[in-house]
């Protein structure tokens, strides 16, 4: 069982950023008032956890102007929906072992 | 911080939140109900309507050729009250559920659903206009239904899956009412009546009983 966690990823240790990612693979790009509803955090807590994604570019940031007020929009990056894919397989090859 | 207790609760979780956030799951199963009886009672009403002004099998909504005047401007009216009365129970109906399911009612999933649903809808909307415009009215009863059931299909991404069956549904009455000239206005209310009936009453068993 401690090996199989081995695998598991340190950036999808919180489930706030997993949550994040999961938003992120079913929507083209998400706002930040929508994830934050979705999540029901905080604005610093939500903002924090969206640094770390983008540290490990997992995610991008797209930011832009609908009239003169700022929205910023996130996406999942190539690496990080490869990341959750993978981090899904882990999750799987743990139930399946719990099972068995 | 926070970390999952076990990986079922943690993919349950993600589950869920990929669901609601690309997803409009609050419509109400009631709402269709409601829509289905407006329809069966606007039917009817056009019905007893053709019936009484020498359309004489009464069958057909759009008789061959240009309509009356009269005629026109009673359909047309009865098929607005209809909508109008099946759109405004629905937001009634869905902003209660909404509102008790703690989902917030135009999120960015409901924006989505209702543009996808919006875009063929419309369309059909001046198809039918300029269907009647030409005189080919024999043409708008399956033409709405198509329509519609192009749009479901559509939309259906972005709600409950079973929305696509309803629009399959009302696709194949749209066809086959296209080969039965004279039972337009049969087709129409069971694709608007009944179907919205059966729909409603099996949406609502799935999922808020």
């Amino acid at each position: 069982m401690k090996k199989l966690l081995v695998n598991f990823n340190k950036a999808f240790e919180s489930r706030v950023r997993l949550g994040i990612m999961s938003v992120l693979m079913v929507n083209q790009s998400v706002d930040f008032n929508t994830l934050k509803e979705l999540l029901i955090l905080s604005d610093g807590n939500l903002a924090s956890h969206i640094r770390a994604l983008e540290e490990v570019r997992y995610i991008t940031v797209n930011k832009q102007f609908i009239g003169r007020k700022p929205n910023t929009t996130y996406s999942a990056s190539k690496e990080g929906k490869k990341a959750f894919h993978a981090h899904l397989k882990e999750l799987e090859t743990l139930i399946r072992g719990q099972a068995v | 911080m926070e970390k999952y207790t076990s990986p079922e609760e943690t993919l349950t979780e993600i589950r869920h939140l990929m669901e609601r956030s690309s997803r409009f799951i609050s419509l109400s199963g009631f709402s269709g109900i409601f829509a289905g009886i407006y329809a069966l009672v606007g039917a009817l009403a056009a019905y007893y309507y053709l019936n009484a002004h020498g359309n004489a099998d009464g069958k057909d909504a759009y008789p061959p050729g240009v309509p009356e005047y009269d005629q026109l401007l009673f359909l047309a009216g009865d098929a607005l009250i209809v909508l109008i009365l099946a759109i405004g129970t629905g937001i009634f109906l869905t902003t209660r559920r909404a509102k008790k399911d703690g989902n917030s009612l135009l999120d960015a999933a409901a924006k989505k659903l209702i543009i996808n649903l919006a875009i063929p809808l419309l369309t059909g909307g001046v198809f039918c206009i300029a269907l009647v415009y030409h005189g080919n009215t024999f043409y708008v009863a399956p033409a709405m239904l198509i329509f519609y059931g192009l749009a479901l299909v559509h939309a259906s991404k972005y709600t409950r899956d079973d929305v696509r069956s309803l629009g399959m549904a009302e696709i194949a009455m749209g066809l086959i009412s296209l080969f039965m000239p004279g039972y337009g206005l049969l087709f129409w209310a069971i694709g608007f009546g009944a179907l919205h009936i059966a729909y409603g009453a099996y949406m609502y068993n799935k999922y808020e009983k």
